[in-house]
């Protein structure tokens, strides 16, 4: 958020005045001034009505001569050589008066190219477009932010970062000399810490206090957040420190520290081989894999470890990590259930998958818990989170014990464990692992089977079933080199169906943190990222998650930003739908829906948001609403042909529920 | 007695209550009634679908085709599931008639294999 009005009391004719108590105290000062305590500009009394002096006239008129009044080069120019010399080419920001120095230099000193400025219209879009931005292009996006109340906007997208393994370098601007601020609202902005907000879920933070220091901790900043686990960093940009011209002590001893990216860590060698071991002789085993490919790379190892052993592979989808369309890409309880080997791989939550939970009244309505793991199943897991953990909030979920736990990134761990999986492989095994892939391939093929009929249900419904909507958005754009940046709101698990997934960024994983607000702008971050890639960007977008923060519509327009939103308009919070209903029928009440369709407080009805109309607003081309399914694709078809042309779009489907 | 014991009991006159109301609902049940009250009052629909298609995520497949009364309304009764037992107090007799005259009034499904997109692969 802005500082709306950095002098709120100051208007221009006292403005002039207070020139001229300035203008004056220079040229009588005097030790004793210079000394007294009073500041002299609350100690003079000068009538408000003098007529302006020659000397106020042109500083009202003339360009002066120095832009700096000190003298020297802004230490906020400095600044944007330190930021542009690790690469970063983007900055995600709302205006805010407290980093105006940066902000300055960005735009004239910096030429406003690498880094660019892409004005957003909330802190908590820019740190999503930042977090989406990442994840589409592997590279690290800069934020800037008004340091309290842009920070405090901004806070819950940090924690979606932070739980999704995201870096997102945030710059939050301060004045720390409370003896030189502006009062009022500046003051009110200002905090003696504002890094405290986010500590509990950013890597590590800190204020500099000098240039030099900022150009040590922005390096190290971006280390530790390129650095698996992948997690947000914050900083403080204190007010003097940008907007000081360089000191003369600094000029020839300041200089920007090389930056060299950290190689990730790698698990433990004996470990891996334990783990190879156990896969090898194992008869069921499987690998559950969540956070593990961010390259091709990563996907084509799991391709390759997976085919050794003829092994399954259970993708939870927080990133796309293994190719649907590959025969050991499986999914079902029953390979949990007979499985002797369960390997977990960057995950978020191993107790939910090797444990059931059912939230019913049963044990004093704690709900039902139960294993769902055979007696004497070994669980190994692989994991750089471990390396990063906080206690305060509890992204880390419940604790699993383990037969084999490994510290390390896991993608770049692969490469060890498939030579150990190749070592530890004798001969014999050969027949049985084939005799298992073709299990998993008469497998892949009735669960696709059962996968299109299921979706053919409903197939002509209005509102438009979520099958309906995947595949007619599938048949959009499947000829496209074509990226699903989000999916919110909840499609019951189509895409993963409907789509054929075989790039790392074809589907680029969930907010982490489950917030509401994530889905829009982190689609616009991923699609700019995809734009310079020559990649199409299309979003299945919850009407909830849209209404957020809807002006990132404007962000996508105003910066050409091509993206097909769709929406998965179920005119509701569904999520919330059953807590409600649960907790009435637990008390044998029936739900009060008032006027709506759903508990009262969970729809988003009486009136109907018109979405096309929404985004017509802020220069982005819409269509819809759409409530007969055989007007979505042709409705499809010339939003692809828009998005082609370089322009963001928005289709209004209303959808099911689920 | 035990709350599982508690559960059985209740499931079985749940079962036997519905059998009776199996065999007179042909006479009285009212199909368009019924989506009143499954898309309307009861939010059947949020979970299972305005047609009762179901989703991975929420809740199973309803119709077409739904599974006998009896044991649909035993389950509704009874559930121990994710989804809340629904009770006579909360859900009547006669509502859910409706709801399951409903159900059973959804015409079959198109084969998948006649929909070009779910066939052109």
């Amino acid at each position: 958020m802005a500082r709306k009005n950095a002098h709120p009391e100051v208007n221009r004719r006292k403005f002039l005045a207070g020139v001229a108590v300035a203008g004056a105290a220079t040229t009588v000062t005097s030790p004793d001034v210079v000394n007294a305590a009073t500041p002299p500009v609350a100690a003079a009394k000068i009538p408000s009505a003098l007529r302006p002096t020659a000397q106020q006239i042109a500083v009202e008129t003339e360009i002066p001569k120095d832009a700096s009044p000190l003298g020297g080069r802004a230490g906020s120019d400095f600044m944007v050589d330190v930021i542009r010399s690790t690469g970063i080419e983007y900055v995600f920001a709302n205006p805010a008066s407290s980093f105006r120095g940066i902000h300055e230099s960005l735009i004239n000193y910096g030429g406003n190219t690498k880094p660019e400025f892409i004005e957003c219209m909330h802190e908590e879009s820019s740190i999503a477009m930042a977090h989406g931005y990442f994840k589409a292009t592997g590279k690290l996006g800069a934020v800037l932010v008004h340091g309290t109340v842009g920070l405090m906007h901004g806070t819950m997208a940090v924690y979606n970062a932070w739980c999704d393994r995201a870096p997102v370098i945030v710059m939050g601007g301060n004045d720390l000399d409370a003896s030189r601020r502006p009062p009022g609202v500046p003051t009110t902005h200002s905090a003696q810490d504002i890094n405290a907000i986010v500590r509990d879920f950013t890597k590590w933070d800190d204020t500099p206090v000098s240039l030099q220091h900022f150009a040590q901790s922005f390096v190290r900043a971006t280390k530790f957040a390129m650095t698996p686990p992948h997690e947000p960093v914050m900083l403080t940009l204190d007010a003097e420190v940008q907007e000081s011209p360089i000191k003369e002590h600094e000029r020839n001893t300041l200089y920007i520290p090389k930056y060299s990216p950290a190689a990730p860590p790698q698990a433990e060698v004996a470990a891996l081989r334990e783990a190879a071991k156990l896969l090898v002789n194992a008869q069921s085993p499987v690998i559950v894999v969540d956070r593990v490919a961010r390259t091709p790379d990563g996907v084509k190892y799991l391709i390759e470890l997976a085919e050794l052993l003829q092994v399954p592979i259970m993708d939870m989808n927080g990133r796309m990590n293994f190719p649907n369309t590959h025969y050991l890409h499986q999914a079902g309880p029953q390979l949990i259930s007979q499985a002797d080997v369960i390997f977990g791989m960057e995950m978020t939550d191993f107790w939910n998958t090797v444990n059931g939970f059912v939230d019913n009244a049963d044990n004093d309505g704690l709900g039902t818990q139960s294993s769902k793991i055979k007696p004497g199943t070994k669980l190994v897991t692989i994991s750089s989170v471990e390396l990063n953990e906080k206690s305060n909030y509890q992204d880390f979920q419940r604790f699993q014990a383990v037969d084999l736990a490994m510290v390390g990134d896991a993608e770049a761990s692969l490469p060890s464990l498939i030579e150990a999986v190749k070592m530890a492989i004798s001969n014999d095994k050969k027949a049985a692992y084939d005799k298992r892939g073709e299990g998993f391939r008469k497998a892949h093929a009735a669960a696709h089977e059962r996968a299109m009929a299921a979706a053919a249900v409903a197939w002509d419904a209005s509102p438009i079933s979520t099958a309906r909507l995947t595949a007619e958005i599938w048949g959009a754009v499947r000829d496209q080199d074509w990226s699903l940046v989000a999916s919110t709101g909840n499609v019951s698990g189509w895409p993963s169906r409907l789509f054929k997934f075989d790039k790392h960024y074809q589907w680029l994983g969930s907010s982490g943190g489950s917030g509401l607000g994530y889905g829009a702008p982190a689609s616009a971050g991923a699609a700019h990222g995809n734009k310079s890639l020559g990649r199409f960007s299309v979003s299945i977008q919850g009407d909830g998650d849209m209404m957020y923060a809807p002006g990132v519509l404007w962000t996508c327009a105003h910066h050409s930003i091509p993206l097909m939103y769709v929406m998965h308009n179920n005119r509701g919070y569904h999520q919330e739908v059953m807590h409600v209903q649960r907790m009435a029928n637990r008390r044998n009440r029936v739900a009060n829906n008032g006027k709506d369709f759903g508990p009262i407080g969970t729809k988003i009805q009486n009136p109907d948001i018109d979405f096309a109309t929404l985004a017509k607003s802020m220069g982005v081309q819409g269509i819809g609403p759409i409530n007969d399914p055989n007007e979505l694709g042709p409705a499809l078809k010339r939003a692809v042909q828009i998005v082609k042309a370089g322009e963001p779009v928005v289709v209004d489907s209303v959808t099911q529920p689920r | 007695m035990s709350m599982s014991g508690l559960r059985v009991t209740a499931g079985l006159a749940a079962l036997a209550a519905g059998l009776v109301i199996g065999q007179s609902m042909a006479f009285a049940a009212d199909a368009a009634r019924g989506k009143i009250l499954f898309t309307q009052k009861y939010g059947c629909y949020q979970c299972h679908g305005t047609e009762g298609q179901g989703s991975a995520i929420t809740g199973p497949k309803l119709a077409p085709d739904p599974i006998p009364y009896e044991a649909l309304s035993s389950f509704i009764r009874t559930s121990s599931r994710n989804m809340p037992p629904f009770r006579e107090q909360i859900l009547p007799n006669a509502d859910l008639e409706d709801i399951y005259a409903y159900l059973k009034s959804i015409p079959p499904t198109k084969d998948w294999k006649t929909i070009p997109l779910l066939s052109n692969d």
